[in-house]
């Protein structure tokens, strides 16, 4: 489904991304691991089209199609879908008229008609509550005054409503508590299907432990350096990254703990 | 929501799409401005004596009156003898008229601008005065209003009918000496709306003024007045567009309030005069005076405006909050674009005991247009207890754009209470990503993004003007990205 072929991307003339090769299948999930600064959450964002970042050489498809030359908008319609790490807030628009504009925008796309307020309504009400949300959420602005965990909850909330062909997790783990990680975790796994790809961005393993990824690859300074199935995580995080040769910046190692 | 959103979506490649010309027979005045002008339009309109005294007296006073030029606007200066004051549609008869009579070519352009007044077709619920250049052609729902007690006719017609309820509030809230645009106002005023709700009567339904200028070199000079007796309750709503010319035209309008006691007057205004093209050529030069005067205990006057016409406006609703307990609002949205230029704002009087006031504005900046809060909030001497509450916002779209916000406070009395909270954002690039990597478009987002900014001041619009101002600001600002 997805073929990334030799891609170097830059950002403000700094190479992030230095040669990334990888191929996802439909039905697969992947997860890439690597420590703060290797390039992790920039691989996201290119894929999702973010023009802050320039793609330098290399190739991205997706179904066949050239994913690259599509603006951000037009990979969305097509099935790309982003859970951000850090969450913007838009004040006043509501998560519900922001879902429904969004659920509308691909519908169009594809040629189906709009769903009306109330079929829609029911729609948000049932996928709120598979991630645990309270549905007075929607009512209120975009992620205003949302914390951590409800933000990402709601990420992952917007990924079931949307369907994507292929979802790209961004740290979906990071600053959740065990409860907030098994809510999660319980909607990822909700969004594995035959005909869909995931790629998790994480730091750690323990996210690991609730969605069982089918590969593990490690990025370190933009490139993959290793890649294995998920026991590769295991050794990880038994062994560090010291252990494939890669130095860990200190942020990373003390959180980390 | 659902039409809403749909017809927003139809709407975000359309131009100003009020910009049509209604090609009828006028009667128009030659440019110039002197006592024979004043004394024939107020022959044409059939005034009593003491009317015209009294636009000859304001003339008078205006030829010493100096234009003002504190605002923070440029623009060329008005040449006031190259100005027709005068131009109304010929008609068989004069007044009064009924619908049936009314040219049909005024009643299809009305049509067109989303006003039908014929009476198979009036809008629900909403009675309307619709001014053509210096003169109302109809005025709908006239009778039921009347079985009210309400009166809602043309201004003309009310210095003819009710002089006495004219003569005893007309310029009382805004004199003829307040400002050098309301001087020249009530020396050359042409047409605009009357209201007066007697003593607890609830106006059955929402009144409005829809104002059109058509005639090319024209100045429209409206004027309006709302009295609302004692523990009444009123709803106005005022609409305003104009063709599309390279020349700028003028439009300086009075509207004086009055709430007695316990009486509530809710004017909301959409404007959107044609604001020139996106080279800033053309457009309309909009200098208004805006007052209300609370002078009744508990009584109550509530201001909300978007503002996204005009290339220049001037524009400061205000309250004179006398009673003891009353209460002054105003929430505003002003959007400028392209070349556009506006300095708008409030200004509320607090002089009694206990009167309170709320003022929310949002101003919008895009292209290379200037947006200006300007803010007076005073407190008198024996205005115990009294408190304001301010939040001046503004949003920037680009970076060619200029916000400014200019918040003046006077107290003389020490009990009185002032809170002040300011902001100002961008549309950020993350909020863009957002909305775009959710498949929706750049222009979409834009004006989901502006409309949430707006919403704590488009909750105070009737419903119907709400969804109409939602459109607004995104066909105002088409263009505005990439």
């Amino acid at each position: 489904m997805l073929s990334i072929k030799n891609l170097h991307a830059s950002v403000e003339d700094k190479e992030i991304l230095k040669g990334i090769n990888l191929d996802i299948k439909a039905g697969e999930v992947h997860a890439i691991m690597g420590p703060n600064g290797s390039g992790k959450s920039t691989l996201a964002q290119v894929l999702a089209g973010n023009d802050a970042f320039e793609v330098t050489s290399g190739s991205v498809t997706m179904n066949d199609e050239d994913l690259l030359e599509k603006a951000t908008e037009e990979r969305a319609r097509d099935g790309v879908f982003l859970a951000f790490q850090y969450p913007v807030e838009i004040p006043g628009v509501s998560n519900l008229q922001f879902m429904r504009t969004s659920v509308n925008a691909l519908r169009h796309h594809r040629g189906e008609s709009e769903m009306n307020a109330a079929e829609f309504m029911k729609l948000a009400r049932e996928v709120s509550k598979q991630v645990d949300l309270d549905p007075a959420f929607l009512k209120r602005g975009v992620n205003e005054g949302f914390s951590g965990g409800e933000k990402k909850r709601n990420e992952i909330m917007q990924a079931l409503m949307l369907q994507p062909k292929l979802a790209i997790l961004d740290e979906t783990d990071s600053g959740l508590d065990i409860d907030a990680l098994k809510v999660v975790s319980d909607g990822v796994n909700a969004l594995r299907a035959e005909d869909r790809a995931i790629l998790m961005v994480t730091h750690y393993q323990r996210l690991l432990d609730h969605i069982v990824p089918d590969f593990v690859h490690v990025l370190a300074e933009g490139k993959i350096v290793k890649s294995g199935g998920p026991e590769l995580a295991l050794e990880l995080e038994e062994r560090g990254y010291a252990w494939l040769g890669i130095k860990e910046d200190e942020t990373a190692a003390s959180s980390a703990n | 929501m659902t039409t809403a959103n749909k017809e927003v979506n139809e709407l975000i490649k359309r131009e100003y799409e009020h910009g049509f010309v209604t090609d009828i027979e006028v009667d128009t005045f030659e440019p110039g401005l002197n006592e024979d002008v004043i004394t024939r339009l107020s022959e044409i309109k059939k005034e009593p004596q003491f009317m015209l005294e009294w636009r000859l007296k304001a003339y008078r006073r205006w030829l010493e009156m100096e234009e003002p030029d504190w605002a923070h606007l440029g623009y060329e200066r008005i040449d006031y003898n190259d100005i027709s004051y005068y131009s109304a549609p010929k008609r068989k008869e004069d007044m009064p008229q009924s619908l049936d009579e009314v040219d049909p070519e005024l009643l299809r352009t009305y049509e067109r601008l989303g006003i039908p007044l014929h009476e198979h077709a009036k809008l629900a619920g909403v009675a309307v005065d619709a001014v053509f250049d210096s003169v109302s052609v109809a005025t709908t729902f006239k009778e039921p209003l009347a079985k009210a007690g309400v009166i809602f006719c043309s201004i003309s017609e009310a210095v003819r009918d009710y002089p006495e309820l004219v003569q005893k509030y007309l310029g009382t809230v805004v004199p003829h000496t307040d400002n050098f645009f309301a001087g020249l106002n009530a020396a050359v005023f042409s047409d605009g709306t009357f209201v007066y709700v007697p003593k607890g009567v609830r106006c059955p339904m929402e009144l409005s003024t829809y104002f059109r200028i058509n005639a090319a070199n024209t100045g429209q000079f409206e004027r309006t007045l709302i009295i609302a007796d004692e523990g009444s309750y009123v709803s106005y709503l005022e609409g305003c567009t104009a063709p599309m010319r390279d020349e700028n035209q003028l439009h300086a309008a009075v509207v004086e309030l009055v709430a007695l006691d316990n009486a509530e007057i809710k004017y909301s205004t959409v404007q959107n005069w044609y604001p020139g093209d996106e080279n800033g050529k053309g457009g309309i030069y909009n200098f208004v005076t805006k007052r209300a005067a609370c002078i009744g205990k508990n009584s109550k006057v509530s201001w909300t405006q978007v503002e996204t016409g005009s290339a220049v406006t001037w524009k400061y609703p205000s309250c004179i909050l006398r009673g003891e307990g009353s209460v002054g609002e105003f929430y505003s949205v002003a959007l400028t674009h392209n070349y556009q230029q506006a300095d708008t704002g409030t200004k509320m009087i607090h002089l009694g005991k206990n009167t309170t006031s709320t003022i929310i504005s949002k101003g919008i900046s895009a292209g290379k247009s200037s947006n200006v809060y300007r803010g007076l909030v005073k407190f008198g001497p024996r205005a115990e207890g009294a408190r304001n509450f301010t939040e001046c916002d503004s949003l920037l779209i680009g970076d060619q754009c200029g916000a400014h916000t200019f918040p003046y406070i006077e107290s003389l009395n020490k009990s009185a209470i002032v809170e002040h909270e300011a902001t100002t954002s961008k549309v950020s690039d993350e909020q863009m990503f957002l909305c775009r990597q959710r498949g929706i478009d750049m222009e979409r987002a834009v004006s989901m993004i502006v409309n949430g900014f707006c919403k704590d001041v488009f909750r105070e619009l009737p419903m119907e003007f709400a969804v109409e101002a939602g459109k607004l600001l995104e066909v105002s600002l088409e263009g505005s990205v990439g």
